[in-house]
């Protein structure tokens, strides 16, 4: 009971930090907009994507919608951080909840603030002229869901080996940059160099970005059951591990 | 719990952190109900000997009981019987203080249909309840201290840990603040234990100070107790005839030590307020006009000095407070 309510309210936590903080909401927005409204719409006419009959724009839109996710997941993870410099976590910690229901409840609650984000890029490309399968909106939004909490759940597990948010940069620059680069968000990966296809493969958000890709517009080069299942598998692995970390922190 | 029972029993509880003992070999038991004060400078063991008794620590040697639990064997249970006042702020500062009392509500299984009840009684105890749905960000210092001691009440603990409840708190929050814990202790006969390194505060709030250093427990008494134990007190009786009143006040056997020294004389006695009418009324008899007494009471920096060898002085702030103070201070004006 206790454990259910806890997972409640760091669940509701989130969500109350989330809507409090408008300019974070918007700042987050910034970049995927400016990569689909500019990027989007100027490459727009001078690609084509081979195999995919749509045009360039519609490729990159369920690309953009991930990388919305994977930002904001993953900063709502790192951002325990600063719990632990305003003392909060201290809270948290020596309170008789079990410590995998904090680490579930921020997860999930990091993570639906990350998807209202990606609705909203969702809102936004479909303005741009991406078109939408209705049916599947809500598969998509439940892979969103999915891809969300896995990368709250690194943020987390990163987190917790960290003292301050001196390390921020390093994660943003050598962790999230690549993945987001090197999941085929923004060009096809058939076309890619062998090399950059092979670490591709390696790169969980590449089967979120297939997976979206088939859900919103019909094409993936990854068969979707794949892409799930690497997405779960990638799941257990990141909430186990952030549980693990979590589990050792000591005061 | 057994009303026979103490609160707390420790039995050579110790801490090592690599070379270092931070606790050594601790034993010292906590009564129901009353104030237990740790009075020690910065880096004497205090906070750790606390942070292992709230489980947040493992201890490296020894046993320790909270509230009948074993800390080791049944940190849960330890957990739910207890509240926990950090040294350190821990407060969600974009949440509302109301949203805080839930959010602890609900990790300590408080049941839902008393979870209003209790906020209320909490926030009204600190008197915060007209500010309950602002946003921690816009409290002060001691807005914020109180805040987390009716969070720290909330789930009804039978013991509470307060560690270093105001530093950097300003005289008058700070009073105020143990008027609340005066209060849990005579209204709702919680047991507090709290560490200090302030000596008024030991001295005015604790019904028992132990005294640690260097991860030690020097010794330990109420404070009274512990200042007569520095054989007693100072009367300073300034008179024209010092020497006349010296050789009256030598006859009563209570007075250790009398030495007059240009219209002063200085007498040593235990409880020297009870002396001075009877020093009054010998002058009286013989006629010799006294123009001023005062009276020294050792103060536990006295008793301090006297079993440690060294005084706590305020001076001696470690970095460590200075920065927390500062943290603190920052943390409020925003």
């Amino acid at each position: 009971m206790s454990e259910a309510s806890a997972v409640y309210w760091m669940w509701k936590r989130e969500l109350i930090r989330f809507f409090r903080a408008k300019s974070r909401i918007l700042g987050s927005l910034g970049m995927p907009f400016l990569f689909l409204a500019i990027l989007g719409t100027g490459l727009n006419n001078a690609i084509n994507i081979p195999g995919y009959s749509g045009s360039y724009l519609q490729f990159m839109a369920p690309g953009i919608i991930a990388m919305t996710l994977l930002f904001t997941s993953i900063f709502s993870g790192v951002i325990v951080i600063m719990d632990r410099q305003f003392g909060f976590l201290k809270e948290t910690l020596v309170s008789p909840v079990n410590r995998s229901s904090i680490v579930i409840g921020k997860s999930i609650g990091g993570a639906t603030a990350a998807v209202i984000q990606g609705i909203l890029m969702l809102i936004i490309a479909v303005a741009l002229g991406m078109p939408i399968n209705w049916i599947m909106l809500l598969p998509a939004l439940a892979v969103m869901m999915l891809i969300s909490m896995s990368f709250v759940s690194l943020g987390l597990a990163m987190a917790s080996t960290m003292e301050d948010m001196q390390g921020f940069q390093l994660i943003m620059n050598f962790l999230v940059m690549p993945l987001f680069f090197l999941s085929g968000a923004v060009f096809p990966l058939s076309s890619a160099p062998q090399i950059v296809q092979y670490i591709a493969y390696i790169d969980p958000l590449t089967y979120g970005v297939e997976a979206l890709r088939f859900l919103l517009l019909g094409y993936t080069i990854i068969p979707i059951y794949i892409s799930i299942v690497v997405l779960l598998l990638f799941f257990a692995l990141t909430t186990g591990v952030a549980v693990h970390l979590f589990n050792r922190i000591e005061n | 719990m057994n009303p026979l029972m103490n609160a707390i029993e420790i039995n050579n509880l110790t801490k090592k952190f690599g070379e270092l003992t931070a606790v050594d070999s601790v034993s010292v038991s906590v009564k129901q109900g009353e104030i237990f004060g740790l009075l020690g400078p910065n880096g004497a063991g205090k906070t750790t000997l606390i942070s292992m008794l709230v489980t947040m620590k493992k201890p490296t040697a020894g046993k320790a009981t909270v509230n009948g639990f074993d800390i080791a064997e049944q940190p849960d249970e330890v957990r739910k019987s207890i509240g926990i006042i950090f040294q350190d702020p821990s407060l969600d500062e974009e949440l509302t203080a109301y949203e805080n009392l839930e959010l602890h509500a609900a990790m300590y299984g408080v049941a839902q249909s008393e979870i209003k009840k209790r906020i209320n009684e909490v926030i009204e105890m600190v008197e915060l309840k007209d500010k309950a749905n602002e946003i921690v960000k816009t409290f002060s210092g001691g807005m914020r201290r109180r805040l987390e001691i009716a969070r720290g009440l909330l789930h009804y603990p039978k013991i509470l840990f307060l560690d270093e409840p105001t530093v950097g708190l300003d005289p008058q929050t700070r009073k105020h603040i143990w008027e609340y814990v005066k209060k849990l202790k005579d209204e709702r006969g919680v047991t507090v234990v709290l560490t200090t390194h302030y000596m008024e505060e030991a001295d005015s709030l604790c019904d028992r100070v132990a005294i640690i250093d260097n991860g030690k427990i020097i010794t330990l008494n109420s404070p009274t107790e512990l200042k007569n134990s520095l054989g007693g007190d100072t009367i300073v009786i300034a008179t024209s005839k010092a020497a006349e009143l010296a050789a009256k006040a030598k006859k009563f056997k209570w007075a250790k030590e009398v030495t007059p020294h240009d219209g002063k004389l200085t007498i040593r006695v235990a409880n020297g307020e009870k002396k001075i009418p009877l020093l009054i009324e010998a002058a009286r008899k013989s006629k010799i006009s006294i123009q001023s007494v005062s009276l020294h009471k050792p103060t536990l920096d006295d008793v301090f000095l006297h079993y440690t060898g060294k005084t706590i002085r305020e001076e001696e702030r470690s970095t460590k407070e200075s920065i927390r103070i500062r943290t603190r201070a920052w943390s409020g004006r925003r």
